[in-house]
């Protein structure tokens, strides 16, 4: 349980804006999003699908498709301008310094090479090994995240692998290098809940053990809850609350983190008890999207909600609420 | 009571021949995808099905569905035997209407082409033959209605539709022609939290409203926990346990059915339950070695015996089974 608000954090992200241009106008993505990730910390980052936790995680990887625009705000590693890399620095960063596990296993991987020659591919990229040491360490990445037979499944196509060991193979490949960042997209969509328990322990071993600053996005607050320290709660593109793990479950502020929670079959005991959130996602194109960008779904929502922009302002130790009548 | 039982599976088997490969692909082996299974369902009741994947529990919902034939055993809908029915007349049989299905991936199981009217209306012309239009437009729009979707909606496509709208489309579709079971594969696993409870109250209203009982396959048992009153866990093709979902929380009496409560995340910190984990993954339902107990292996609590003898599914306590040498307490 560390925060790291007293040295300078391993990831900042300030004031990040995205939008894409599509034919149908530009999708203001990410307005001003900002958040730290210290060493050895592990950060949830959650919201529904389209609240621009990936286009979040994608920015930091500088993976963005190509109508995205990164219109404002910086991302800091270690003190260094990510965004004002060269591209040829960030290739050599992405991967060694800082690496990403993707939500669907299955589909990460190339389905026609097999899976050891991926990482091998990783390592060649970002070492000048030769191929017996590289092969040595393939098997090493491997056994790391306890790969039965280590040798035997190198030589194995994605479709052979189970959903479990595809994503074991997803963690060995980012993990290859030794980065420092982990960002772990939904790692876990689509497996077992028993797998899913023993991928997210590992994952979070691993992190521990390596004292990697990890962001582990997820719509799952349950999940969140159990394996991460900190957690950013999205809405819409906008952080509406940041906290720690005890103080979001037991004290949420923001009417949306409130709702999120209770939708959630694991907090409450009868049906009766679960809530859906009303209304959707507010139309990202839209030029009069309001301050709030949740006001329209909101059941506290005051004039001065529309009046006003709003700003994360600081609740409680790390704990911090974009709401002008929070709860 | 027993024309109350809507659904009566006894001694349940589906087997797949695969090939292993090799000359001429003529060695066989054989999936045992379900294995000997035997359920009722009565009227109104909920009753979730759980396991991992690969357990078979996809499968058995298409053999309770008749989607696929089984390889054994007998399937009676409200008391009529349709096992021997042929597929071919089995469509035009009155009993095809009762059990319906509501598919995994909303956006997979839509058609593309199709308006959310015509995929609505599309099983009411195939199974109940209306005479005129207006019935087929009286009836579309009653089914909208009750899954809460807009009317203005039916003149879209899938693909102008959300992830929750396409589900109660999915819903919409089955409830057009009235059944009396709902066979629901995952209906909630690829939709977000917020949606899912959404689409869970939605399946608590209908059973209530139309009193129509649901079979929810699902492997997240927080999820079964709310909607069903009874549950059945599989593993490998076999149920392993069944209960009343109470008991089944409360005192689990199958170390399965232990190691997958205590998976599920919880963010109750009272409620954090000690955490058992399965080592390994399940093992291939390909040729099961008949003589141990298909646990085998990845099992806490295994002892010499498990690895002889394959356990009976045994009654224990008020409407509760399991199948296990040496259940829990």
């Amino acid at each position: 349980m560390t925060s790291s608000t007293d040295s300078a954090p391993l990831l900042s992200i300030d004031g990040l804006s995205v939008s894409f241009r599509t034919r149908r106008g530009v999708v203001n993505a990410l307005d001003r999003v900002s958040f730290d990730v210290g060493c050895g910390e592990i950060v949830g980052v959650a919201g529904e699908s389209g609240s621009g936790k990936s286009v979040t995680a994608f920015s930091v990887m500088g993976i963005l498709d190509r109508a995205a625009r990164i219109t404002s705000g910086s991302i800091h590693f270690e003190q260094r301008d990510v965004l004002g890399m060269s591209q040829r620095q960030r290739d050599a960063w992405r991967g060694r310094e800082a690496s990403i596990i993707f939500q669907n296993p299955r589909t990460a991987l190339n389905p026609i090479r097999r899976v050891g020659q991926q990482i091998a591919d990783v390592l060649a990229r970002h070492s000048p090994d030769s191929p017996r040491v590289i092969r040595q360490r393939v098997l090493d990445a491997l056994r790391q995240v306890r790969v039965s037979d280590p040798e035997k499944r190198q030589n194995a196509y994605p479709m052979e692998l189970s959903g479990g060991q595809c994503q074991r193979v997803g963690i060995a490949m980012a993990l290859a290098c030794s980065p420092r960042l982990l960002i772990a997209d939904e790692p876990t969509t689509g497996l077992d809940v028993t797998t899913q328990a023993v991928i997210m322990d590992l994952i979070r071993e691993l992190a521990r053990s390596r004292n990697l600053g990890t962001v582990l996005i997820t719509h799952d607050l349950a999940l969140a809850a159990q394996y991460c320290d900190r957690v950013v709660v999205m809405h819409a593109g906008h952080v509406v609350e940041t906290a720690e793990v005890s103080q979001l479950f037991t004290s949420a502020r923001h009417p949306y983190t409130a709702k999120l929670l209770r939708s959630v079959p694991s907090m409450v005991d009868r049906l009766d008890q679960l809530q859906a959130i009303e209304g959707s996602l507010p139309d990202l194109r839209r030029n009069d999207l309001p301050h709030c960008r949740f006001a329209e779904r909101c059941e506290r929502r005051l004039p001065v909600c529309d009046s006003q922009a709003l700003t994360l302002e600081v609740v409680g130790p790390h704990h911090r609420v974009a709401c002008r009548n929070p709860l | 009571m027993s024309s109350q039982r809507i659904l009566e599976a006894q001694g349940i088997s589906k087997h797949f021949l695969v090939d292993k490969g090799g000359l001429m692909r003529r060695a066989r082996s054989v999936l045992y995808a379900v294995d000997n299974i035997s359920l009722h369902i009565d009227q109104g009741e909920a009753v979730g099905l759980v396991g991992e994947s690969g357990c078979g529990k996809s499968t058995l919902a298409r053999v309770i569905s008749r989607l696929v034939d089984p390889t054994a055993g007998t399937l009676s809908i409200s008391g009529n035997d349709v096992t021997h029915i042929g597929s071919l007349r089995f469509v035009h049989s009155p009993l095809r209407r009762k059990v319906q299905m509501v598919f995994q991936d909303p956006s997979e199981s839509l058609n593309p082409r199709f308006t959310v009217f015509d995929i609505i209306a599309d099983p009411l012309r195939q199974l109940c033959r209306p005479k005129r239009k207006a019935e087929v437009v009286a009836r579309v729009e009653e089914a909208a209605r009750a899954v809460n979707l807009a009317l203005e909606l039916l003149e879209r496509f899938p693909h102008q539709l959300s992830g929750g709208q396409k589900a109660r489309v999915g819903i919409a579709r089955a409830m057009v022609v009235d059944p009396e079971l709902l066979v629901l594969d995952e209906p909630t696993s690829a939709l977000d939290v917020s949606v899912q409870a959404t689409v869970l109250k939605l399946l608590a209203h209908l059973r209530q409203e139309a009193g129509v009982a649901l079979l929810f396959v699902s492997h997240d048992l927080n999820v079964v926990r709310l909607l069903c009153s009874r549950i059945l866990v599989m593993y490998l093709g076999r149920i392993v346990e069944s209960g009343p979902t109470e008991d089944i929380f409360n005192r689990p009496r199958h170390p399965y059915t232990k190691a997958l409560l205590s998976a599920v995340p919880s963010l109750r910190a009272d409620g954090r339950v000690e955490s058992v984990h399965l080592e390994g993954e399940l093992r291939s339902p390909i040729n099961p070695d008949p003589h141990a107990c298909r646990l085998a292996g990845r099992c806490p609590r295994q002892q010499e015996r498990c690895l002889r003898e394959e356990p009976e599914l045994q009654p224990c306590g008020p409407d509760r089974a399991v199948r296990c040498h040496f259940p829990l307490d």
